[in-house]
């Protein structure tokens, strides 16, 4: 084989491994674009901020929808259906949950926001999707979130839509992985 | 391109080794080719065969033949077969085949690499099958395995099926490699990249794609074996992933592969309507930057199969227009090939009757992409069998035309015997006419609403249904006889000369026919 070749060849076999990582590099990529445009509801926790908060905003209707994933038992769903809110000011809303099983199980919740568009503009305090919930068998509770919405919602949204859906991640904790049976039943 | 005819080299010309061991060690570029050829002939006849048990289900309403879950596994394995075991492999074959004679090179720069790149293809495929065999059955979730359905949801087999499509990405990446080194390193004196003929330049430009987008493609499926035995949660939305995500990886790598299953055709295809029509090429230089756009363009049209999904707008908009602007060098082409034959002296021997129905109807496989393209259209389309329709209007006619082209074509070549002529162009009008009446009656039931990938369907599709269902067969069985035209021309047949066709230039035609064992050990001279 000629030099030529051989720099090709070298070329080409640093290629693959870079292409192989940049598949998993679009994993973070993905998460980041997600964030910064808001799409799929991918809504961090925001800093309490007197900037955001004013007197002159204007009522929306903030709705939401609670789904239980597949297999997961327990009973969800929010204290109310709709909230009249305003812009511009912090509410409180809740969801109620019960472990209706005999065992101990652990959930998460994962938010999305309709329109997508209106997902930037939501700004949570505090949101029980940012942590996971464990229930012991037969206990239930209130889980709160503490949102704004902010002035700067476009002016032709006057519905936004705050969706949980609960899934059961009881199986992911750590120690429960071990006896995991790999999902090879 | 003018050659000196090559001189034999008696001092050390040497044949192939004798029996069995000979296909086993070989690392001779036309051995391995043939090896290609015959292995994706199989794989067509298998997933073939997969097609006939599809359409046999959807002969008539309700369930006839096979169990639903059956279904499944064969709508999945069809797809599979036929995309990764029928036309990749058949393109390497012909690439193998050719590249080194077009380019006067003596082999592959690799050879080993080429041996073992072929070799593990069967390892792959044998796997895939045997999970047919397993309990829970084989994959079932169709050949775009979307999770979770392919995680979640998956049968046990599906780890088989991983490692499957690793070992078929592995052979893709060495048989790519190989290639390009040959393409950019082993070229004859005088043959500058544009000078290169267009099935040469198709490769160089698939094995690029093949590169940059089968370890992608790796990437996806080894996160698929994360989620189902390490409990990583790239695609499960309980552990903060996101199944859409894997729709982004997967066609990242899947718009790419769809040109990866078509440019080597144009490649085939420019070559055959330049010797049919006796003419030179038009356009030669237009159709290397049709095929450079398109191969750019394809990096950034993924999130067209994902419409539905629930992008933003602006996502919308830019796909549609990216998807869009495709149709701009595939135009290109397209004129050029018409161009080429305009007041050609044109003959009509089997490779062009392909090559010409090749044009035809990748053009109509073209428009229904287009009228996909629209995201409203797309909207309604999505999922349907008009979408069916389409993909096999571009890789039947398309691809799979274009192989069928390429082998009437070079076979004298390579076994130094014509085919038969006759037979050869019965085969070509069965498939014409089996392959219109497979696929056209599908546009008008994916426009009436017909839901793809399920084994029955609502009474009033029953009629298309049906008449879709006999062209299948009349396609599907017409094979066979192509398998027999092949082999009678193996076996013996009207001796052929070294140019083979009156019009043919190029490099490969200047050896003698069959082509020998070695073939330009020392470069030939191109002006």
């Amino acid at each position: 084989m000629n030099k030529g070749a051989k720099k090709t060849l070298t070329k080409l076999i640093i290629a693959v491994p870079l292409m192989f990582a940049f598949g998993f590099a679009l994993v973070p990529l993905y998460d980041i674009f997600c964030e910064v445009t808001g799409l799929n509801g991918k809504v961090s926790q925001s800093e309490y901020s007197d900037e955001l908060v004013t007197d002159s905003g204007r009522p929306i209707a903030l709705q939401f929808i609670s789904t239980n994933n597949e297999n997961m038992p327990w009973t969800f769903e929010p204290s109310e259906q709709v909230m009249k809110i305003e812009t511009g000011k912090y509410h409180t809303a809740t969801f109620y949950v019960k472990n209706t099983t005999n065992r101990k199980m652990v959930a998460q919740a994962v938010p999305s926001v309709a329109p997508s568009n209106a997902a930037a503009h939501l700004k949570k305090l505090e949101c029980f999707c940012f942590e996971q919930q464990e229930l012991m068998p037969g206990e239930d509770a209130l889980l709160p979130v503490k949102l704004l919405v902010s002035n700067d919602l476009p002016s032709n949204i006057k519905n936004v839509i705050l969706s949980y859906t609960i899934f059961d991640i009881t199986d992911y904790n750590d120690e429960a992985m071990a006896h995991h049976d790999m999902g090879m039943e | 391109m003018s050659a000196v005819i090559e001189n034999h080299h008696d001092d050390h010309h040497h044949g192939p080794a004798k029996g069995l061991t000979r296909w086993l060690y070989t690392t001779n570029h036309k051995d391995i080719g043939t090896l290609y050829l015959w292995f994706s002939f199989a794989m067509f006849l298998v997933g073939g065969a997969m097609a006939m048990i599809i359409r046999a289900e959807l002969f008539q309403p309700g369930m006839q033949i096979v169990e639903p879950e059956f279904y499944n596994q064969m709508i999945t394995l069809h797809g599979l077969i036929m995309i990764f075991g029928g036309v990749m492999p058949a393109f390497v074959g012909l690439a193998n085949w050719l590249i080194p004679m077009q380019i006067g090179a003596p082999d592959m720069a690799l050879p080993r690499m080429n041996n073992l790149s072929f070799w593990i293809l069967p390892f792959a495929f044998f796997i895939l099958l045997s999970s047919l065999f397993m309990e829970g059955g084989a994959p079932n979730f169709g050949w775009t395995f979307y999770a979770p359905l392919s995680t979640e949801y998956a049968p046990p087999s599906t780890t088989f099926f991983i490692f499957s499509v690793h070992i078929m990405g592995a052979s893709s990446i060495m048989g790519s490699i190989n290639v390009v080194v040959t393409i950019m390193n082993m070229r004859a004196p005088g043959i500058s990249l544009m000078k290169m003929p267009l099935f040469v330049w198709s490769w160089l430009i698939t094995a690029y794609l093949l590169i940059a987008v089968m370890p992608v493609l790796a990437g996806a499926v080894t996160m698929m074996l994360m989620d189902i035995h390490f409990g990583t949660s790239f695609f499960n939305a309980a552990g903060g992933g996101d199944p859409v995500l894997f729709q982004h990886i997967f066609w990242f790598f899947g718009h790419p592969e769809v040109y990866i299953m078509i440019l080597p055709a144009f490649g085939i295809v420019s070559h055959i309507i330049e010797t049919f029509s006796r003419k030179k090429l038009f356009g030669h230089s237009s159709m290397v930057w049709a095929m450079l756009s398109i191969a750019i363009l394809s990096f950034v049209v993924w999130a067209h199969h994902m419409f539905t999904v629930g992008l933003p707008l602006a996502a919308e908009i830019f796909f549609m227009w990216a998807t869009m602007l495709i149709a701009v060098p595939t135009g290109v082409k397209v004129f050029n090939w018409v161009a080429t034959m305009f007041r050609g002296s044109i003959s009509f021997e089997t490779p062009m009757l392909f090559a010409v129905a090749f044009v035809v109807l990748f053009t109509i496989g073209g428009l229904s992409g287009l009228m996909l393209a629209i995201v409203p259209a797309d909207f309604q389309y999505h999922d349907t069998y008009f979408v069916v329709a389409h993909f096999h209007y571009v890789l039947v006619p398309g691809a799979i035309f274009s192989i069928m082209a390429a082998v009437y074509y070079w076979i004298p070549k390579w076994t130094g015997n014509m085919y038969d002529e006759r037979l050869g162009r019965l085969h070509f009008w069965l498939s014409f006419i089996g392959v219109n009446v497979t696929f056209f009656p599908q546009h008008f039931i994916g426009l009436a609403g017909m839901p793809r990938r399920y084994p029955d369907y609502a009474l009033q599709f029953a009629d298309w249904n049906m008449v879709s269902s006999v062209g299948a067969f009349l396609f599907g069985f017409s094979q066979l006889l192509f398998l027999f035209i092949v082999l009678k021309t193996v076996m013996g047949g009207k001796k052929a000369t070294g140019q083979v066709w009156e019009g043919a230039k190029g490099l490969e035609w200047s050896v003698a026919s069959p082509a020998p064992y070695h073939t330009f050990s020392t470069p030939p001279k191109v002006d």
